[in-house]
This record gives structure tokens, C-alpha cells and sequence, in this order.
């Protein structure tokens, strides 16, 4: 699989306080949820972001809470990935689990800038800069993760589990 | 190579004799809990498989973010776990009246023993670890899974080991200690990992301010915070009926793997001050030269609302009046902390002193309602985070501290420390 589209580039620590603002989790909506997307650290996100865009953020991106409406509200929101130096440890499980595909990578995040167009190919991991010809690596994704996504997701994984 | 605490829970609650760090175990859980925010996701999860929950006594809803309700959205909600709670009749639900805040009431109700496996669907589920459990939050989806299954997957985390040394100062205590930490870590510090703390100082610490501190292994990136359990543990737990007989204590071996060590002097630590708008900008109070006006002070949450956290204020209130247009909101995190603050004749030296008192709810430390503070306002407060729009507009500044700093800044109006208050 592969996804193409422009970079947005943010800075370490965006929060899941400012990808999506509490006073709006008063409902699990996501169109709802996605018009706030990212409201509190760039008003402008959701009237410049085109689907199939990018975020590109530097080191632990979505601390904070464990809201799954952080991952909803980015996905919903035509993002079709995230590339980070690191995801804080709640947020990366949850994007699996929501389905939004996230990619660990110092060397792009480093050197990505705003509006680049990027392509990546979700199956090798691999990161083309198609403005400057950069090509980025960026880290596997574990082996019991890849079954989870080969199980159809968590709900897929559950029912295996409760059929044995 | 021996186990860290949090190592041989998760070998224990998986039928492994041993795991080592990076292992992927599937584990049995004690305890899967949600609040009204995260619950309506997990309830679908389950519905969606068309399955009982795993067992009725070993999960708990507990609405405590925007309840009583604040808008219609917020009751719909609420609406959602109540008719789960019925339609599959279980035990583990608080009604308005009854409810506090997660992290402060499972405990104080003695339902966390040292050695369970706990996952909630809230980030400061690291808080139970302070009782010798391994606990830790994610997502909705996830608990929704522990829900249907009893089961949760975990990667076995690598440990740092903090060792606390020395005698705490006067208005020292467990915030002083967290903020101190993740000021020297920062809030990736400990990312994946698990924090352990030890040493002479933490056998001294009392059980409210160990469950402050592993309140706030999260904001270090931590997959938990954990203290292995002693003498004051077991009468914490005995206070609750909790017979040692209920429950298996697990200590790290001597020869356990950490990634790192870190030593900390106690005696070095003055009250601390987080400033906007990351935990980790912490300093001492002593440290602070400017005049830091505040609209608003804060105490309560997850973190700071507990009975000695009350008591904490008090100290500083009494005979002492809030500073010209400072709004003080004290919260206490349950209804048993309110009762008997109100017995102890707290309420009288709060209200005296100038503060509103609320019934227990999160409610302002993740801008919720009940203080939300304007524009360019600042405040500070005893909860775990101070990001950008965390308490209201995001043009506003959140400094973090103990009650003590807290009460005593909303009386001189400006951020002090407790000791120009109290003589």
C-alpha cells in the first residue's frame, strides 16, 4: 500500500490535549471530531490540509491522555499517516487499533519540510522526499503487530481468542 | 538475570516462568476499567462482538470526567454506560452521589492489590501501581478487548529504577518528588519504560503521596510507575479490609536488568513549580524570581485530591484569605475524601478562606468545565498536565504544584512559596 500526499511539519510533544481539545470529547463522532483536529497548535489545519496529506512531528508525538479520539480525529480528517522521531506509547497502539498508519523515522522527520510532497510505500517502511529525492527508513513494524493488521485489527484478534 | 516487579507480574499473569524486556506476552487482566469519556468506545467493542463481558466483577465503569453532566452530549454519554451497566446488570458502577474520581476511588474502596494486572481506559491508570500492581492505560479499543476477553497484550518493558535518598523538607512531598523527577528526565524520559521507585525516602512516603507519584509516570512517557510493597502498603490495604492473604506481593530481584539507574537526593528538593507547558519545566520555589500573577487556583484531580491533599491546604488556609479576584475551586476526588473533609471542618476553613468547593469530578484539570479559565488567564494547579489549552483556551498558562504552593499562591494572589504563608 501506498500513500502520497503534502507534509505538515510540527515540532516534539504535540499532545493529544492539542490534536484534539477535551471540550470536544463529549462525543465519539468523528466528523465531528475532525473539524477540531489539531485546533489548539494550528488553527488554519483543517481548512490547508488536503486528503492524503501528512503530519511529519518530531519526538513523542501524542502524549498525554489515551483518548482514541486523537487517532479518530486525524484519520477522519483526510490525514492518511503520521511520521514522528517517536510516538508516545498509548497513542502508537491506538493508531493501529484505529487504523491510522504511523511511521517512526528520525531521518525523515529531520529533514522533511513543510509542503513537501512525500510518498511512502507502507509495506517496505520506506519514505520518498518526492521535492528534494530524499529516500528515509523508517522502523519495522513489530511481528505481533503485523498479525494483529493480518487478523483484521484488534476485533478480528479478539474473536480468534474467544473462538479457541 | 533476574525480573524487575513489573517483569514478574507480567510473567505471572501470563503463565511464563520468565519474560525478558521486548517480550510480547498475552496476559490475563484483574481489573479493566473506563470512565464516560473513553466507556461508549469499549461498550461498542463489545457489543460489536455480540459477547458477554469476561467476568462482571473484574470490570468497572466509572463516570467521573463530566458528571453531573455538563451539556446533553455529555449526559448521552453517561446514558450509554448506564444501560450497559443494566441491560448486563454490573456491580462495578458508581451513580452520581457515589462516584469519585477513578484513580482515587478504585484504591480508596480497595479494589487495586499489590500483584494484579490493571489496564483502564485513562492514562493515569499508572496511579495504581503506587499499591504493588502492574497498571497501565490505553485506548478505548484495547480495554474494549480486556472487556470481551480478560486478556491484554503487552511488551514486556525495560525499567529505570529511581532511588530516592535523604529526608524530605518541610512541604515536601510526593508531587515535589514527580515533578522534581520528569524535570530531570523529561516527558520522554521514560518512554515504553517502566519507572521504579525505591530507596529510603519512598519507605517513608505515605500511600496518598506514592499514588501522586505514579499518578505521574505518564507525563515521563512511562508505561507505568511502580513501588513494591512494605509495611505501609499492607496497612493501606488492611484499612480496606483487604486481608494479606488476598493478594501476592512480587519485589524485583537483586540481580534484575535496568536501563538505568538514577539517584536522587531528597534533602536537595524544595516545592516545585511545573511551568507552561510541559511537566517537565519544573523548578524549585525558590528558583522563582519573577512576580507570577494567577486568576486561578486549582486543587483536586486524579493526582492531588485526596484527603491529605485537603488537609495539606488547610494548613495553609486557615486564618488566611484568597487574594482580590483569584478564584480558588478545591475538588475533593471522591465522596468518602468529601465527607470527611467536611467531618475534619476543612469545608469551614476553605470557605472562610474564600474557595468554592465542588462535588468530585474531574472537571477542570482537562478543561471540562467547572473553571475554565479565559484568555491570556493563568492558573495554577495541582493536576498532572499544563499543556497548550489544557484548562480552557489555549491562550492560557497552567504552572503545576503541590496544594500546599497552590493554596498558599492563591492567597498571596501570585505563586509562593507555603513558608511566606505559614510562618
Amino acid at each position: 500500500m501506498k500513500f502520497k500526499g503534502k507534509a505538515w511539519v510540527y515540532g516534539d510533544n504535540v499532545d493529544t490535549d492539542v490534536i484534539i481539545p477535551a471540550r470536544y470529547l463529549n462525543t465519539s463522532d468523528e466528523k465531528e471530531l475532525a473539524k477540531h483536529c489539531m485546533e489548539d497548535i494550528d488553527e488554519n489545519f483543517t481548512k490547508k490540509i488536503k486528503k492524503g496529506d501528512m503530519i511529519v512531528a518530531g519526538y513523542n508525538f501524542g502524549s498525554g491522555s489515551s483518548r482514541e479520539h486523537a487517532p479518530i480525529a486525524i484519520k477522519a480528517s483526510g490525514i492518511s499517516c503520521v511520521i514522528a522521531k517517536s510516538f508516545a506509547r498509548i497513542f502508537y497502539r491506538n493508531s493501529f487499533n484505529m487504523g491510522l498508519p504511523i511511521f517512526e523515522s528520525i531521518e525523515a522527520a529531520e529533514n522533511i519540510k513543510d509542503g513537501d510532497e512525500i510518498e511512502i510505500n507502507a509495506d517496505t517502511g520506506e519514505i520518498k522526499n518526492l521535492t528534494t529525492g530524499e529516500v528515509y527508513k523508517s522502523t519495522p513494524i513489530p511481528d505481533f503487530m503485523q498479525e494483529l493488521i493480518q487478523s483484521n485489527g484488534l476485533f478480528g484478534y479478539a474473536k480468534k481468542i474467544l473462538n479457541k | 538475570m533476574g525480573m524487575t516487579i513489573s517483569q514478574k507480574i507480567l510473567a505471572a499473569k501470563s503463565g511464563a516462568s520468565k519474560v525478558s524486556a521486548g517480550d510480547i506476552v498475552l496476559a490475563d487482566v484483574d481489573l479493566a476499567f473506563a470512565n464516560d469519556i473513553t466507556a461508549p468506545i469499549s461498550i461498542d467493542f463489545v457489543k460489536k462482538l455480540g459477547v458477554n463481558v469476561f467476568d462482571k466483577r473484574k470490570i468497572a465503569l466509572i463516570p467521573d470526567h463530566f458528571t453531573p453532566n455538563k451539556d446533553i452530549s455529555s449526559a448521552n454519554q453517561c446514558k450509554i454506560m448506564r444501560d450497559f451497566v443494566k441491560e448486563r446488570d454490573l456491580p462495578n458502577y458508581w451513580e452520581s452521589g457515589e462516584v469519585g474520581i477513578e484513580h482515587a476511588l478504585l484504591p480508596e474502596q480497595g479494589y487495586i492489590k499489590p500483584g494484579m494486572l490493571i489496564v483502564g481506559a485513562d492514562s493515569h491508570t499508572c496511579t495504581h501501581g503506587a499499591l504493588g500492581a502492574f497498571a497501565t492505560g490505553m485506548g478505548s479499543t484495547d480495554v474494549g478487548f480486556a472487556f470481551a476477553t480478560g486478556k491484554s497484550w503487552f511488551k514486556v518493558p525495560e525499567s529505570i529504577k529511581f532511588i530516592y535518598k535523604g529526608k524530605r523538607n518541610r512541604w515536601v512531598g510526593g508531587k515535589d518528588l514527580i515533578l522534581y523527577t520528569i524535570g530531570k528526565i523529561g516527558v520522554a524520559g521514560a518512554l515504553y519504560q517502566s519507572m521504579e521507585f525505591t530507596g529510603d525516602a519512598i519507605k517513608e512516603l505515605p500511600m496518598e503521596d506514592r499514588l501522586t507519584m505514579c499518578n505521574m509516570a505518564i507525563e515521563a512517557g512511562g508505561k507505568n510507575g511502580i513501588i513494591e510493597p512494605d509495611e505501609i502498603t499492607i496497612e493501606y490495604l488492611k484499612e480496606r479490609n483487604v486481608k494479606e492473604s488476598d493478594y501476592t506481593v512480587f519485589k524485583s530481584d537483586s540481580d534484575a536488568e535496568y536501563s538505568k539507574i538514577i539517584e536522587i537526593n531528597v534533602n536537595d528538593i524544595e516545592p516545585q513549580v511545573a511551568f507552561p507547558h510541559l511537566p517537565e519545566n519544573a523548578k524549585g520555589i525558590s528558583e522563582i524570581n519573577d512576580d507570577i500573577k494567577i486568576d486561578q487556583a486549582f486543587i483536586g484531580s486524579c493526582t492531588n485530591g485526596r484527603l491529605s491533599d485537603l488537609q495539606e491546604a488547610a494548613k495553609v488556609l486557615k486564618n488566611n484569605k484568597v487574594a482580590k479576584y483569584v478564584r480558588l475551586i478545591i475538588i475533593p476526588a471522591t465522596v468518602d475524601v468529601y465527607k470527611q473533609a467536611m467531618k475534619e471542618g476543612l469545608f469551614d476553613i476553605f470557605m472562610e478562606a474564600g474557595a468554592v468547593i465542588s462535588t468530585p469530578t474531574c472537571g477542570p484539570c482537562l478543561g471540562g468545565y467547572m473553571g475554565i479559565l479565559a484568555d491570556g488567564e493563568v492558573a495554577i494547579s495541582t493536576s498532572n498536565r499544563n499543556f497548550v489549552g489544557r484548562m480552557g483556551s489555549k491562550k492560557s498558562f497552567i504552572y503545576l504544584s503541590s496544594p500546599a504552593v497552590c493554596a498558599a499562591s492563591a492567597v498571596a494572589g501570585k505563586i509562593i512559596s507555603p513558608d511566606e504563608v505559614v510562618k
